[in-house]
């Protein structure tokens, strides 16, 4: 009798299976995990990169090896142009060379790139090229963003 | 009832219900910090030492000398022109085979030798290299088009890879207009 007033419903499940949701959630987590890279150097020197529309992107992060050129930051505002490689600012030029050899002993065919401010003088970049050359670092990049259409 | 035993039930698994949600912190924490995108820029081969390279003997009609002044002013072959004619002339030098006397013989010997004053500024060095860059782009674009129907750019992410050598298959579009832009060395002035 009790059968009688049982309400029917049907066997499939309302609700959506979450069980694979951790699942998930970790294979996006190991991607972000794998592509992320933590420590950005502090940028010692003001570079606004400029704009170009030949532009190339650079997969192998791995390759790269930046230097930034662009007015010092000062504490009074920005003085004269300067070079920085990693975290540090160079001030004897010759002094690229050694770094780059090191660079160059480990990783044969980094990728230098050049970020450089849109102000400075081609003639500090001339000098830090020719430091390049001298380390046999003729792989360059000039970072640059793309042109907005 | 008597014979509904009481059954107590221990659990003896651990709650994994909190998974989700530490895994989503921890998700969070990576898709903040996380930096994508690859470097993109102007991709150059600078020239060897100066003092193990031997100068190559070039065809004065092979050469384009592009001289960029410290004002921005821009001298191809020592005319003056206007930074947005550079591509065309690139081109044109490029893709001449002989006609002209002033231009190159064929694209393959073609070299454009890029050459700035050190009183210029970033900016308009870019912005002339890029007009090169780009006159070589268009140019690989167009052969792509007319040989495989696709953009140079596609094209090239589709050359097959040999699995067992891992060389890659010969990009002819590259191979008939190769990049020969020399950066010059710079005067002292």
């Amino acid at each position: 009798m009790s059968a009688h007033f049982k309400k029917k419903s049907s066997n499939t499940s309302q609700e959506i299976p979450t069980a694979s949701m951790p699942d998930i959630i970790f294979m996006l987590l190991i991607f972000f995990m794998v592509t992320t890279v933590l420590r950005e150097t502090e940028l010692l020197v003001n570079v606004s990169i400029p704009q170009a529309e030949a532009v190339e992107k650079i997969d192998q992060k791995r390759l790269i090896q930046y230097i930034y050129i662009g007015p010092e930051k000062l504490e009074s505002g920005v003085g004269d142009p300067a070079v920085q490689v990693n975290d540090a600012l160079v001030r004897d030029l010759p002094d690229i060379r050694q770094l780059m050899f090191a660079r160059l002993r480990d990783e044969p065919s980094t990728i230098t790139s050049l970020r450089v401010d849109r102000s400075v003088e081609t003639g500090l970049l001339y000098d830090v090229q020719q430091e390049l050359r001298e380390a046999e670092a003729l792989r360059v990049n000039y970072s640059t963003s793309r042109e907005a259409d | 009832m008597p014979l509904l035993k009481k059954r107590k039930k221990r659990d003896a698994e651990i709650p994994s219900a909190s998974m989700a949600d530490i895994a989503f912190l921890l998700l969070i924490f990576f898709l903040v910090t996380t930096t994508i995108n690859a470097d993109k820029g102007i991709y150059m081969q600078l020239p060897p030492k100066l003092d193990e390279q031997v100068p190559p003997e070039i065809n004065q009609r092979n050469l384009l000398n592009v001289l960029v002044a410290a004002d921005g002013q821009v001298l191809v072959d020592n005319e003056v022109i206007q930074i947005s004619q550079i591509r065309d002339v690139v081109k044109r030098f490029i893709t001449n085979n002989g006609r002209e006397p002033q231009f190159s013989v064929s694209p393959d010997k073609a070299v454009v030798s890029f050459k700035t004053k050190r009183g210029l500024s970033y900016d308009n060095y870019i912005g002339v290299l890029d007009e090169i860059k780009s006159a070589y782009n268009e140019l690989r674009n167009e052969e792509a088009q007319r040989e495989f129907g696709r953009t140079y750019g596609e094209y090239k992410a589709r050359l097959a890879t040999d699995p067992d050598t891992g060389e890659r298959e010969a990009d002819v579009v590259a191979e008939k207009y190769p990049l020969k832009i020399s950066l010059a060395e710079p005067d002292d002035d």
